[in-house]
């Protein structure tokens, strides 16, 4: 878990561009979306595509995406429980 | 009678090299664009992290925008709605319709990137100077073989004359492969004190794009 | 403000106005206006659950032209193995809309302003064409081959600002003649679909299930189209002995300043392009024609911006739901739809809109009836916060 944390972290820094953000910055809990690190609706797509490509993890509905995108943790605990479903 | 207009700053961008009607000069170390224009983002300052989220041509005509409109709040001096975005170039978007088309090339590896894809239109690059500056104007994005300042100047002139617009960014934003060159100019009815360079014409317009850098 | 003047066979005529004269919808509905806004008019839709593996790997819902069909018309007129598909249709649109008038398309007076996003962009995708030195996907090369085609005096002005990009080409076209430029200007939209085009649709989430439904409570998304349209915009409405010319008036293309792909939620750039569209018109607007995507975002904003005008009670349509959006050519063909209106006094309702969906109220016509109008105001956004209006008037 903490090392995919880790992995993840890394990943959404370089797919989303985000230049000045080191992934000591991005904490396992904070909200990426609006408040936290401040992504937006294309970085959510893109974002899904990520996952799907990396992880297999495929996010079909805006609520589903919502749940899963809400942090780093989040999408962690995803990934690991489509692994062993 | 006419009003004469003013081009009261304008921004030129290329061969590593960017100067405006201010003086501001910036020789790049760089000669690959990506790098080269990272490396003005740093040396002015900027402070925009969603400059890295930009395509190359976006980040190109936003830089330049934001030299051009340095110390200007032009939502205060126009309204909202006041000043218009008129721009032109030969490659639209194309620059970026090859990245995304060779990300689409293999159906066995088939991830489209929407981030990549809302950048394979021309006029994302005025969307994206219209978010920064609050600007809310007039906008069009125009496709010319090479540039054209007699149509840029007529047609600029003629938004003034009808009130459609109170001051306008006007220009030439080109991308393609390793070849770019972006000038920006700032049309106003008087340019502030001092400062007015010169008439905004079909002559001082071509003057400033054939600058040398 | 001094009227610029000209003078026509010893006429005086005053410049201020320019008039459509003559126009031309091409869609898998038809080859010309009449037949595609008859086909409106009754209710049938060109979308179709389609199976192209080239294009996407999954069927889709979308408009297309017969491969065949624009092949056999675009013979008529030119030798189809020399002429992409997005040149075909262009090229058929504006030779259908040429037809009646008494138009000189060599005089240096006519100016070509040509609307599209995206142009020959398929062909990036044949093998090796990714280079620069290939010329074809250039839009301004697409500027060229017309301008050669039609034997124009003039190059091509080339528009490309998203989905408003034919509203922008009017609004070009018009001011250019009020300038005193050009007495003439033939505007065409046209737009292909590609795989290029599907899959971007389709990487953003913004493809419906089923045919596309406007305004509607289910709408999940936008049905994509291809097609072309042309209006011929003259200071002379003369021009055309047989149609009824009608008017067009200012209008003025903004920016939502928000976001580059998500509309605002205010609609504030749409209700900037609103206001400046209507300060030049005297009398109360008969008919909206909506962009009406059926995107849940894009058709909220639209209800926004037009209640925020004052505009709620008056008719509106889109007609995403019979031609899909065909993006550059979108403006156009609308806009042409919008003429037929005045013209033959019917709306055509709105295919797929059931039951409101949007949270400001707006009058949506369901299904196509019969009333004389005698404007509309013509209304669309795109990527980038692009927003334009215009209106067109008897």
């Amino acid at each position: 878990m903490k090392e995919l944390i880790e992995n993840l972290k890394n990943e959404i820094i370089e797919s989303l561009n985000l230049e000045d953000v080191t992934p000591d910055q991005i904490e396992a809990d904070t909200p990426l979306f609006v408040e936290g690190l401040g992504l937006d609706s294309i970085d959510a797509l893109e974002l899904i595509v990520l996952l799907e490509k990396k992880y297999g993890l495929k996010i079909d509905t805006a609520e589903e995406g919502k749940r899963i995108l809400y942090s780093v943790r989040t999408i962690a605990e995803n990934i690991i429980r489509s692994r062993n479903p | 009678m006419k009003e004469s207009l003013h081009i009261s700053n304008y921004c030129l961008i290329r061969n590593s090299h960017l100067i405006t009607g201010q003086d501001h000069f910036f020789a790049g170390k760089e000669t690959a664009f990506p790098d080269f224009i990272k490396e003005t983002y740093r040396h002015f300052n900027i402070g925009y992290p969603k400059f890295f989220k930009m395509d190359n041509l976006s980040k190109l005509g936003f830089l330049a925008a934001e030299l051009l409109l340095k110390d200007r709040d032009l939502n205060l001096d126009y309204g909202k709605d006041g000043t218009g975005i008129i721009l032109a170039n030969a490659s639209a978007s194309l620059d970026t319709d090859r990245i995304y088309q060779a990300s689409i090339a293999d159906r066995s590896n088939y991830f489209p990137s929407p981030s990549v894809f809302v950048y394979t239109l021309p006029n994302i690059v005025m969307g994206e100077i219209s978010i920064r500056h609050k600007l809310f104007g007039e906008n069009a994005f125009f496709i010319k073989q090479t540039f054209d300042p007699v149509f840029m100047v007529e047609y600029v002139k003629h938004l003034f004359e009808n009130q459609i617009v109170a001051c306008c960014i006007t220009g030439w934003v080109e991308m393609d492969s390793e070849r770019y060159e972006a000038v920006l100019f700032l049309v106003e009815k008087t340019g502030p004190l001092n400062n007015g360079i010169a008439i905004f014409d079909v002559r001082n317009v071509d003057d400033i794009y054939c600058l040398k850098l | 403000m001094e009227k610029k003047i000209r003078i026509d066979n010893g006429k005086l005529a005053f410049v201020d106005e320019v008039y459509i004269v003559a126009d031309n919808i091409v869609t898998n509905l038809g080859f010309t206006s009449e037949e595609n806004f008859d086909q409106v008019l009754s209710g049938y839709t060109g979308i179709k659950l389609l199976e192209d593996e080239q294009m996407a790997p999954e069927p889709f819902y979308a408009s297309v032209i017969g491969r065949e069909a624009l092949y056999n018309r675009f013979s008529l007129i030119g030798n189809p193995d020399r002429y992409t598909r997005f040149e075909q249709l262009v090229l058929c649109s504006v030779h259908d809309a040429l037809q009646g008038t008494n138009l000189n398309v060599a005089d240096k007076r006519v100016l070509f302003v040509l609307s599209t996003t995206k142009g020959n962009v398929e062909q990036l995708g044949e093998s090796g064409s990714l280079s620069s030195e290939n010329k074809r996907p250039y839009l301004w090369q697409s500027g060229e081959i017309i301008k050669s085609f039609l034997r124009l005096h003039n190059d091509t002005l080339v528009v490309s600002n998203a989905c408003v990009s034919g509203l922008v080409a009017i609004l070009t076209g018009a001011r250019l003649i009020r300038a005193g430029l050009f007495d003439h200007a033939i505007v065409t939209g046209a737009d292909v679909l590609s795989e290029f085009i599907y899959s971007g649709f389709s990487s953003f989430k913004s493809l419906s299930q089923g045919p596309c439904r406007p305004f509607d409570k289910s709408r999940d998304g936008l049905s994509l189209g291809e097609g072309a349209g042309t209006v011929i915009l003259s200071s002379r409405p003369d021009l055309n002995p047989k149609g009824e010319p009608i008017h067009v008036g200012r209008g003025f293309s903004s920016n939502d300043a928000n976001h580059i792909s998500g509309p605002s939620r205010n609609g504030e750039g749409l209700y900037i392009a609103i206001q400046h569209a209507l300060r030049h018109f005297r009398g109360k607007v008969d008919h909206i024609s909506a962009h009406g995507t059926a995107t849940p975002y894009n058709d909220e904003m639209e209800a926004i911006a037009i209640s925020r005008s004052g505009l709620q009670d008056v008719p509106v349509n889109s007609l995403k739901g019979c031609w899909g959006h065909t993006l550059g050519a979108a403006g156009i063909i609308e806009s042409v739809a919008a003429l037929h209106s005045i013209r033959k006094g019917m709306l055509p309702g709105t295919k797929g809109f059931q039951e409101s969906g949007v949270s400001h109220p707006v009058h949506v016509i369901a299904e196509t009836r019969t009333e004389k109008i005698s404007n509309c105001l013509k209304i669309a956004s795109g990527f980038g916060g692009c927003n334009a209006a215009i209106m067109f008037y008897r």
